[in-house]
């Protein structure tokens, strides 16, 4: 019973926290302004929140430093089950363009599972909300006849990658991360 | 009562950037801070004397997301030094307008989050949504919402084209007459002035003697600024002029920013009136000549340098930058000593503080002498990836 009421609320109202894994601030302020007046994705009830405890959705960003590492994982593992990692940006995608620098572990996957990835340096307002909604989309079917009809509407090609999808972009050298 | 000691970051709600910093208090108030960063070291200078010239532009533009530009600008203004060459007037005039676009979009944007830190909320949403003007411009001019990548080596990549010169006026007239409202609102509401003024309070002297640069210095009545005091591109050519305050708080401090944003938008205009036609990048050569050379710009958090020296390949040999925020740290926490709790996000923020543009790395031997040591590319991948 505490699990669907769980997953129905999840479904209606996410609480995303943003979780900088060392990214260069682009990705992050395009976060922002997604939930700002503009784009308004508070109107869905996406809220902001500060705390990873209290977060259903994290907002990854950054290549995933070495310093930062230890404490990405740390605030993970306090985050309530079950919870999404969307890894937002080139450089939270594959570590892109820092990657084969020492100091740099090469995408927010190296550290932490990632359930949906946002391509675009920065990625834009509009594929982080899209991205949001196709995770949303497992949730809920009523999200899931929107992101259908969005589909059919606009052409969403290479906006958001599912890790299934990511796989096989990643060519087999890259993948395996050195 | 007892002092007590405790630690925020580096995930915390009240910036988006990793740091960690330690607070003494006493009651209500701060006796001491410190500051501890580098989670957001990236290599990239290092990473910049692998790869060539042309690729070490793009590097340099993430070494920031909001002040890109400003990276990219410097970046090539050190490396037509040491080419000697010679960038053609109208593409000069094209980065003027990127470089105070950006410094357009940087102010909106801190005094949103200087809204949401005093609980300001509906200034935040209304600087955002003001905001959106200048994001759609540089949108129409580069491509791109952030990393612009409008200079290149020897010019920039895109013209103005005089359609667009009539959307930039039409929206820059706008969000003058905004940011005169929020001069009005800064100056005259209650809940702002109360939040603001008499906090965090860094004297010139103070300001001076620590090295603080940009609008943090200019807040506290120290009138330096680099269009001024080492001209470049072509400030000369508009009417402007440096904005100081002499309240020396958070108040000053907003009051510099909102006027600059003025400022900008007059500058902006005047240059579209004045830009000559003609070309808009000149040739740059694949190796660079041997030599060292330093540029300087006025980023919108205050002095950027960059320095570059060159072995004759088309590898820079060393990039080293120097960023406004490891400038303005010191005073940051000389604001933060004997304030109150309560104002700690305010006071912090009030120098713009960014952390990707300064996390660096020095590998100390005996941290008491502070004696370094050099390592090389293979160690230093040991050190960083395989613990
Ligand atoms: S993807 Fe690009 S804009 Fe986003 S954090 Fe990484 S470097 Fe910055």
């Amino acid at each position: 019973m505490l699990d669907g009421l769980v997953k129905w609320a999840r479904g209606k109202s996410p609480w995303v926290c943003h979780l900088n894994c060392g990214s260069c601030n682009g990705c992050d302020i395009e976060i922002v302004a997604a939930l700002m007046p503009r784009f308004d994705l508070e109107r869905f009830g996406v809220l902001l929140e500060g705390s990873p405890r209290h977060a259903d959705v994290f907002l990854a960003t950054g290549p995933m430093t070495r310093q930062i590492r230890d404490r990405v994982v740390r605030v993970y593992e306090q985050a309530a089950d079950p919870k999404f990692v969307v890894a937002v940006g080139t450089c939270g995608v594959s570590g892109s363009p820092f990657y084969p620098g020492y100091n740099v572990l090469g995408g927010v996957d190296a550290a932490i599972p990632v359930d949906m990835y946002v391509p675009g340096c920065p990625a834009r307002p509009d594929a982080i909300s899209y991205g949001v909604l196709r995770l949303l989309a497992t949730l809920d079917p009523k999200a899931e006849a929107l992101v259908k009809e969005i589909e059919e509407r606009y052409d969403t090609e290479g906006l958001v990658y599912t890790p299934e999808e990511m796989a096989q972009q990643r060519d087999p050298v890259e993948g395996a991360r050195g | 009562m007892a002092k007590l000691s405790f630690p925020v970051g580096p995930q915390h709600p009240a910036l988006k950037e990793p740091e960690n910093l330690r607070f003494t208090v006493d009651g209500e108030l701060v006796v001491d801070a410190d500051i501890r960063i580098g989670y957001v070291h990236r290599s990239i200078e290092r990473s910049c004397s692998e790869r060539n010239y042309v690729q070490d532009m793009y590097l340099c533009e993430r070494v920031c997301g909001i002040c890109s530009n400003a990276h990219t600008l410097c970046y090539a203004m050190t490396c037509e030094k040491l080419a000697d060459i010679e960038v053609p007037e109208r593409a000069q005039y094209i980065r003027m307008l990127m470089h105070e676009f950006e410094r357009i979009h940087s102010h909106l944007l801190w005094l949103g989050v200087a809204g949401h830190e005093v609980g300001f909320e509906t200034l935040f949403m209304y600087v955002w949504r003001d905001r959106e003007i200048i994001q759609d411009i540089l949108e129409m001019v580069s491509g791109n919402r952030g990393h612009y990548a409008m200079t290149t080596l020897g010019g920039v990549r895109y013209d103005i084209t005089p359609e667009m010169a009539d959307r930039i006026r039409e929206g820059l007239k706008v969000l003058r007459q905004r940011a005169e409202r929020y001069a009005d609102i800064a100056t005259t509401e209650a809940t702002f002035l109360k939040r603001a003024s008499g906090v965090g309070v860094a004297s010139g002297e103070v300001c001076r003697s620590l090295g603080a640069a940009g609008p943090t210095a200019r807040g506290s009545g120290v009138p330096f600024d680099i269009r001024t005091a080492f001209p470049y591109l072509k400030y000369h050519t508009v009417e402007w002029q440096v904005r100081t305050s002499e309240l020396c708080d958070v108040l000053g401090r907003t009051l510099v920013r909102v006027l600059e944003v003025i400022d900008a938008c007059d500058i902006c205009l005047q240059a579209l009136d004045i830009m000559p036609e003609g070309d808009i990048q000149a040739r740059f050569p694949r190796k660079v000549p041997e030599g060292e050379a330093i540029a300087r710009v006025e980023a919108q958090r205050g002095e950027l340098i960059y320095y570059i020296r060159s072995d004759g390949s088309d590898v820079p040999a060393r990039v080293k930058i120097r960023t406004p925020t490891l400038a303005n740290l010191p005073v940051s926490l000389e604001m933060l000593r004997g304030g109150q709790i309560a104002d700690i996000p305010i006071a912090f923020a009030s120098i713009d503080p960014c952390f990707s543009c300064t996390d660096r790395m020095v590998v100390l031997d005996d941290a008491h002498t502070g004696e370094a040591r050099q390592m090389t590319w293979p160690e230093l991948v040991k050190l960083g990836r395989q613990r």
